[in-house]
Order: structure tokens, then sequence, then C-alpha cells
């Protein structure tokens, strides 16, 4: 079969929401932490608003498919709201992961899979990271993906500050790094 | 060494790529998917992390014909473009081959209308086989940027002077980031010498250049001297892989790359970033017991004639993959190999698989599908009956 550490991620978001650029940090992240990593949006144009997805691999070896995923082991949805309108547990392994953006509850139902929430919106407020309206939660959402995924926070927050400048970036760091602490397993 | 690693998408990879070889001028009009390249060089330029002339053009015609102007007076230049973009600056990519002029041009290949469609196949790059261009493609971003630095080598290489275009696939690699290592700029000033072109305009020296000629003849052994360099660059080629391989440690076999060749009975022949997956099925297909070997074209111009029947002679089947096809007839990698491998009397069945076309998803699965039931129906039946198929997942 195919390199069997492969971890293959698919983020929910709406368009400019920051879901590439949550999967283009995260890659940055593994590599400190000595993984190979991929990211790409879905191939095509994008709207702002609209639900867009963007996908992730990570690998201790390089990664040399090039192909969509179509079975994730993990899945991030940065807007709790996104579950009524697509299925963000399409072609989710048995086994998988969700990290939700969500207070406390989530409309996952039940299946072959752990559910992980956080309440990236609430960080995003507390810490005013807000750009025209909307809470930014895509950094929150990183962080409580490193925790899941077992990637070390320091990484994280190091290629955060590296990817948006010191400003920004440790504003968002911060972020990440409370909802590494916050996340947590939904019963 | 210690390596400098940065996380770029394809296109950025292209533009460090650029950056790193010191051109002085880019001239460029925008299209999806390539336009990030260009814009990501303006980035550069505009910083002063790069000397060199960006001139707004209002058409990809006037962009390579503005590239060539510059070229032609002595100065490294570069242009990037896809699909439409390419249809629309085809007159120049005859013209400045032709003209023997080394020049290097990114194409992010993209699916050629109707209808509207931004996603990648190979048939704008494919349509340029006739030009006189060097034409190469790149599996991943690494591979990008050191290809893109090799081709100016080649292009500017006194026993080649032909511009080259390197294809990346739209999205899969263009927006695809991956960590890519940043070679030293001293590295490449080593590696690449100082402007060679075979004549240059100057101002108070004048020539001219592609007038009528006054024999057809010499007008055909100057067509004749294109074919005859490209066949020639096929050792600067094999060579600049291995002096690129001492100083960076990265070789990608020069004009074609074998993977699981040595004991393989069957081959999978491909290009682009889906030789990625094809890596991926010929393990699995190894795992299944398939003696299966992957070989990349790397280079299709020159075509890589000799080199495919050397590792495929005394095999037992291939398949090509083509992401472009010439209606009517086949595609156009498999239309390459099958004459050359026939001429060269390598007596091995291909099957032509055209797949991907459109933007269509290829994975390792299918992949590998299709390769099982080609050896099945070889073991079994010893002939190959659907030679051309569509694939459609």
């Amino acid at each position: 079969m195919i390199q069997k550490d492969l971890v293959e991620i698919r983020f929910h978001g709406r368009g400019g929401q920051g879901a590439v650029t949550a999967a283009n940090i995260l890659v940055a992240a593994a590599w400190k932490s000595g993984l190979w990593g991929q990211a790409f949006p879905f191939f095509g144009a994008e709207r702002r608003g609209a639900p867009v997805v963007a996908f992730a691999r990570l690998s201790r070896r390089r990664v040399r498919l090039h192909s969509m995923i179509r079975h994730p082991d993990v899945v991030v949805v940065l807007d709790p709201k996104l579950p009524k309108l697509v299925n963000v547990l399409e072609g989710l392994k048995s086994g998988g992961k969700v990290v939700i953006n969500s207070a406390s509850r989530h409309d996952l139902g039940k299946g072959e899979y752990s559910v992980y929430c956080v309440d990236a919106t609430k960080i995003a407020l507390d810490l005013g990271l807000v750009l025209a309206g909307w809470p930014l939660v895509n950094t929150s959402m990183l962080g409580a993906l490193a925790k899941v995924l077992n990637l070390p926070i320091a990484d994280v927050k190091e290629a955060i500050v590296e990817y948006m400048g010191k400003k920004k970036g440790e504003v968002n760091a911060r972020a990440a790094e409370r909802a590494y602490v916050e996340v947590s397993v939904s019963e | 060494m210690k390596l400098v690693v940065m996380h770029l998408t394809g296109n950025y990879a292209v533009a460090w790529a650029v950056k790193l070889s010191r051109v002085k001028v880019v001239s460029a009009y925008p299209i999806t998917p390539q336009t990030t390249i260009v814009e990501k060089i303006s980035e550069f330029v505009e910083s002063g992390m790069m000397d060199a002339k960006i001139v707004r053009v209002e058409s990809e015609h006037s962009a390579l014909a503005t590239v060539f102007g510059a070229a032609s007076s002595g100065v490294r230049a570069f242009t990037a473009t896809s699909s439409h973009g390419l249809m629309y600056m085809y007159e120049m990519v005859w013209w400045s081959a032709g003209a023997r002029v080394p020049i290097v041009m990114a194409i992010v290949t993209r699916t050629i209308g109707a209808p509207w469609n931004i996603w990648s196949d190979h048939s704008d790059f494919m349509s340029q086989r006739d030009t006189g261009w060097l034409m190469m493609f790149a599996e991943h971003n690494q591979e990008v940027l050191d290809s893109v630095i090799q081709l100016f080598r080649i292009s500017e290489d006194p026993r080649v002077y032909l511009p080259g275009m390197i294809a990346l696939d739209a999205f899969i690699l263009s927006h695809t980031t991956e960590p890519v290592d940043i070679p030293d700029q001293s590295l490449v000033d080593s590696f690449l010498p100082g402007r060679r072109q075979p004549y240059t305009f100057k101002s108070g020296d004048p020539i001219t250049m592609g007038n009528l000629p006054s024999n057809p003849r010499d007008n055909m052994r100057m067509r004749w001297d294109v074919h005859k360099s490209l066949v020639a660059a096929k050792k600067v080629i094999t060579e600049v892989d291995r002096e690129w391989s001492k100083l960076t440690g990265r070789s990608y076999g020069g004009l074609i790359e074998c993977y699981m060749c040595s004991d393989a009975k069957y081959f999978i022949i491909g290009a682009g970033a889906w030789v990625g997956d094809m890596r991926e099925a010929v393990d699995m297909l190894r795992s299944e017991g398939y003696e299966v070997g992957l070989i990349k074209l790397r280079f299709v111009r020159p075509f890589p004639a000799e080199e495919l029947a050397e590792v495929m002679r005394g095999g037992k089947g291939a398949i090509v993959f083509d992401r472009s096809v010439s209606a009517g007839s086949a595609g156009p990698l498999y239309l390459d190999t099958v004459a050359h491998l026939g001429a060269l009397n390598v007596e091995v069945p291909v099957k032509n698989v055209i797949a991907g076309i459109a933007g269509v998803d290829v994975t390792y699965n299918d992949i590998a599908s299709v390769v099982r039931s080609f050896i099945e129906e070889i073991e079994s039946k010893g002939v190959v009956s659907n030679y051309v198929e569509w694939y459609f997942r």
C-alpha cells in the first residue's frame, strides 16, 4: 500500500476565512517537526463567503502524490454552521477525526469517528482577531489541529509568526496556543 | 551542504528560480493559473531583491515579442503563460526558435476551451511540440525550481542556442505548497555562466535578422539546424543534470528518469505532476507481484527515443499515459514513443491511455487498475485489444 504514515487532512471553511493559509502554515510547522508536508487549495475559483475546502498531507518522507484527497484522516471545520450546508464527513476514513470550531455542541451525530471541539470564535473575539466583521479563526483551528495530530505547539507558533510577521503573528500564535490547550473530545 | 528550505507553491518556485538566474527583463500578461509567477517576480523587483525590468503589455503575443527583443539585445529574459495565452502567443513561439534566441518560458498547463476551464491538462503545452523549443515537464516544486535554472543553462549553451519551455501542472503544482530548497546565489552563479547567445543586437552596430531568404534551401538548412541542435541538446541536458547533482545532490536523470526499471517487464510512461502518483502505483503493483517500472519523460523535445529504447528493449509491454490528445489520432507522447520504438526495432506492445483531460483527477488507484488489466490482457491473450483507451473514472 501507499506510504503508511501519510496523514491526509481536509479543511472546510468559507472563502476568505483563511483555510488555505492554515494549510500552508501547517506545512511549515510540520517541517520544523521533521515532517514533509504538502498543502493545496481546491483547484478552482473561490468566492468570499462561499463554502471552500483546502487540503494538506503530512508524512515522514517526501509526499509523492499529487492527486486530490478523497478519504481524509482528519477533517477541520472552521465554521460551525458549515455541516448544515455541506457534508463535512464525506469520505472520512473509519476511525477518522473531526476538529470543529464549536462552543460545546455540534451537529455531527455519531459514527466511526471522533469529534474534537474548540470555541475558536470566542478565542478570536477575546484576542481582537477580527477583520471586516469576521472573527479570524484559522490560526486557532491550527492550534487545535496540532493537539489532535500530536504536533508540538511551539513549531506551530513559530511557523505562524514567520508566515504573518511579528505583529500579526504573535497574537495569532497566542490564539493557536489557547486552542491547543482548550480543544477537547466531544462526548 | 545546508538546506535553506522555504514552503513554496510551484509558481513561487518558478519566481525564485528566475530571480536566482539573474533575469533582467520579464514581460507577461496575466492569465489564471500563471499569474502568481509574475506577481511574485514583481514583488522581488519592487522590494529591490531583484534587479530586473518588468514590461507590461496588452497581450501574450506582445509579451513574448518583448522578451524576444530584450533577449536579442543580450540579456536573460523570461515570460510565463497558460492555455489561451499560449495560443495567442503561438506565432512568436515559432519565431523565437527560428531566430535562435535563448529564452525561458514557464507554461502552467491548463485546458484549452471551449468550454472555459482553468484546470490542468497538457493540451496547451503539447501543441507546441513542433516549434523547435526545448520542452520539459516538472514532477514537483523542487524540480520546478531546479529545472528553470537548468533550462537557462541549456538554452544558452552554444551547442543548443534555442529557447526552452517548462510545463508545471495547473494548481496541482502551481498552487500547491511544498518544501523547496533554495540554492545559494553563489551556487547558481557558478552554475550559470554569463549570458551567451549567437548574435546580439546593439545600437551602433546594426545587423538585420529574419529577412526573406534569397534561397529556400538556406532556409531549409536553418530548420534542419534547429532539429540538429535539439538532438545535440540531449548531451547537454545529461551533462547539466550531472553537474547540478554534484552541486546540490539532486539529479532528475537528465532526459528520462527510471523508477524500478532494472528488472521490470512492464513499463508505465508519463510526464508531469501525476508521475508522483505513478510512483505510488508502481509500489502498490510491485507489492502485488507485478514486475512494473516507471519511465518519467522529463524532456519531450528533444524526444528521448534511444534512451527509452535502451530501457524497454526486451520488455513485455508498456502503457503511455497522455494528458492531451491529437484528436482523430492518439496521445502525442504515445505517437512519439511508438514511432521511435518501431524504428529502433523494439518490439514491445504499447498501449495509450488518455486520461486526466480537462482536469479530471487521476489517482494512483486509477493508474494501478489500468496497468493491472493491461498486464492481464497481455499475459492471457498476448495482444492489446483497445490500444488507444480513453479512461473515464
